[in-house]
């Protein structure tokens, strides 16, 4: 009889669980939401994320890219291409001898992987953490070399 | 000057009272009209509510689950609803091959139209003239016990016309759902029948008034004050002394209060008929947990697979609905309708009702009584979403089970013990117990016996149980040595042959 009863409070207890359920969940209304309002918040990336890339300069304003287009041979989707000329006294964009003149990616090419970057003897391509890249059409996907340059440091500010 | 409030016109329509002796009988033209605008206030509440059901539900659901639902599309993510039905206007309405086109056609509208017809009994007010669509009907319940019933066909129609075996197995679970949980439903209707003597949904939330001669409505007469079972309920003419001034009477309870209501009504068989509604009102609407006709195959959606488009909207709209029907049913039933917790709090004070003009005291209760028939709706769809978000799912045989093996003896023997209650106060009390408020004696005297059967009927099942476990047990865990009958097996000459086998 008193295996009987055992179950019957086994019972009881399983009556009571779909309210203790209930009860949890009642609750949950006061804990704060998991959900991120994205373009609200955007959550901070880590620090070798990598996704839009960017050209770099010196601090006195010269490119860091010197076009010896090993980023291009690295590049496992063939999505950068790289046109040097040599830098002139008269128009000298980076220390040394040559310079890209024309420096595109195609970013649908691109499959992000950073072998660019390792690549890049100078530091001159970065993959940095901007990932809101889509567009509608093909053709504004191909990053020139103005768009990937960062700003120039030394530029005249309007503050 | 006559203006246009002083027209006969105005007067018939929204003037006089069916409930005040002293107004001129009212014309069938205006009859005709008062129907058309309290239809629309009815249907026109019932679909205007839907698609913020639907944006509740799906916020509600979220927070419950941990997450933000949608809240971008308009302040809040109102205007979600509106999306969501625009897209759904402009999808392909598809009509697949080989089905039965005027079924397949039919059963959307077959499945929401009775849930608007559920409308028209439900009362928002107490007033005989503008309470709900139809005020003052005294087979309210009785209507729509009939019209729940016709919703099933809408599933099986759909099931069966949507040429598709799936839809139909659907459609077939879903339909013996419904009409399984309707026993439990019906019956802790009629409870709520036994324990006040009428079918009218007014009198219900009011505790009165029915003639007991004849069974019917019965309108108080201005000046009648009587105690019922809720409280003191008084007519009142709202300017005294002018005939033709008032411009409806409302009957409330101001000295009620949330322990008058219907589910505390004889004590624990009221509570147990709310609980068996509640049950069976989210199995009637094929919510969680009893969404197994529309969840089961996950792929297909049960009957309405091969819907799309504005018939599936149709569906959609139709759960929703049906869930806004039932609860108001279970608020006009067992949780006092659109009184508030605290009877005074229901109408204007009585003291206001001199100095503000008519028309706007009648329109300050209605809105009052409104907003707290609003509440309790809102409270009760929360729950059904609460039940969604947290309680898994019942499997179907479980579902069966627990709607003919719990719901209906439950249902059943609490019918049968208010039966008694009521039989013996009314030997013990006649005329009180005929208004609804037995005397104390009577009360008791019912209640006691009443409780006595059911501890009783409850041991003797309990005892019934126990022995039925201890059989089994005993059964199970017996070492008695049962020779069990097997073809001979040829055993190999062992030079242990001689050594005897067990």
């Amino acid at each position: 009889m008193s295996d009987f009863w055992t179950d019957v409070r086994q019972i009881a207890s399983e009556v009571k669980a779909p309210f203790v359920g209930l009860k949890t969940v009642l609750f949950k209304l006061g804990e704060t939401k998991t959900t991120v309002s994205y373009p609200d918040y955007r959550r901070p990336m880590g620090v070798r994320a990598r996704w839009r890339h960017v050209l770099n300069r010196y601090d006195n304003g010269m490119e860091k890219c010197i076009g010896c287009s090993l980023c291009a041979g690295a590049c496992p989707a063939n999505a950068i291409l790289v046109v040097a000329d040599e830098n002139t006294d008269r128009a000298r964009f980076s220390p040394g001898e040559r310079y890209a003149v024309r420096y595109e990616i195609n970013m649908i090419r691109c499959i992000y992987c950073g072998f660019c970057q390792e690549s890049c003897p100078t530091g001159a391509i970065e993959l940095k953490d901007q990932y809101e890249l889509a567009e509608d059409n093909r053709a504004a996907l191909i990053y020139t070399k103005e768009m990937l340059l960062v700003p120039d440091p030394n530029r005249e500010r309007v503050d | 000057m006559e203006t246009l409030f002083d027209s006969e016109i105005w007067k018939q329509i929204f003037v006089y009272s069916v409930a005040i002796p002293e107004h001129p009988d009212i014309t069938w033209w205006a009859h005709v009209v008062r129907s058309v605008l309290r239809l629309a206030v009815g249907i026109g509440f019932v679909l205007t509510i839907v698609p913020g059901l639907i944006w509740l539900e799906r916020r509600l659901l979220s927070w419950w689950q941990g997450r933000l639902g949608p809240n971008r599309v308009g302040w809040q993510g109102l205007a979600q609803p509106i999306a969501d039905g625009i897209k759904l206007f402009f999808k392909e309405d598809i009509i697949p091959t080989n089905v039965d086109k005027t079924l397949y056609i039919i059963a959307p509208a077959v499945a929401l139209a009775p849930v608007l017809y559920s409308v028209t009994v439900l009362p928002w007010n107490g007033s005989p003239d503008w309470g709900a669509v139809a005020p003052g009907l005294n087979i309210g319940i009785l209507f729509l016990l009939a019209v729940a019933s016709i919703e099933v066909y809408g599933i099986i129609l759909a099931g069966w016309s949507s040429n598709n075996k799936y839809s139909l197995l659907g459609g077939l679970r879903a339909s013996s759902q419904v009409i399984s949980y309707e026993l439990g439903m019906g019956l802790s209707i009629i409870a709520v029948l036994l324990m006040l003597g009428t079918l009218g949904t007014q009198s219900i939330v009011q505790g009165y008034p029915f003639d007991p001669k004849t069974g019917s409505e019965v309108y108080i007469q201005v000046g009648d004050v009587l105690r019922n079972g809720q409280g003191v309920i008084e007519a009142k003419n709202l300017t005294a002394g002018s005939a033709v001034s008032g411009y409806t009477v409302y009957k409330h309870a101001p000295t009620s209060t949330l322990l008058d209501w219907n589910f505390l009504r004889l004590f624990p068989f009221g509570l147990i008929a709310t609980f068996v509604y509640l049950i069976s009102m989210v199995a009637e609407t094929n919510r969680a947990p009893f969404d197994l006709p529309e969840a089961e195959t996950e792929l297909v959606a049960g009957f309405h697979t091969e819907y799309s488009s504005m018939k599936f909207a149709m569906f959609f709209m139709g759960e929703y609905a049906n869930m806004l029907i039932v609860s108001a049913i279970a608020i006009t039933l067992f949780f006092g309708g659109w009184l508030a917790p605290l009877g005074f709090l229901s109408q204007l004070p009585e003291a206001t009702w001199t100095v503000l003009p008519p028309f706007l005291v009648s329109t300050l209760n209605a809105l009052i009584a409104g907003f707290w028939f609003g509440i309790k709706l809102f409270l009760l769809i929360c729950f059904f979403i609460l039940l969604r978000a947290s309680l898994p799912r019942l499997r179907y045989d479980m579902l069966m089970k627990f709607g003919w093996k719990g719901m209906l003896p439950v249902a059943l023997v609490n019918l049968a013990l208010i039966g008694t209650s009521i039989a013996i106060q009314n030997r013990i009390d006649p005329a009180g117990t005929a208004i609804g408020a037995p005397s104390m004696a009577a009360w008791w005297s019912g209640q006691l016996i009443a409780w006595g059967i059911g501890i009783a009927l409850a041991l003797v099942l309990l005892a019934f149980k126990a022995a039925q476990y201890n059989a089994r047990r005993r059964d199970a865990s017996s070492t008695a040595i049962v020779p069990i009958r097997r073809a001979p097996v040829a055993t190999p000459t062992a030079p242990s042959a001689a050594t005897p086998e067990i």
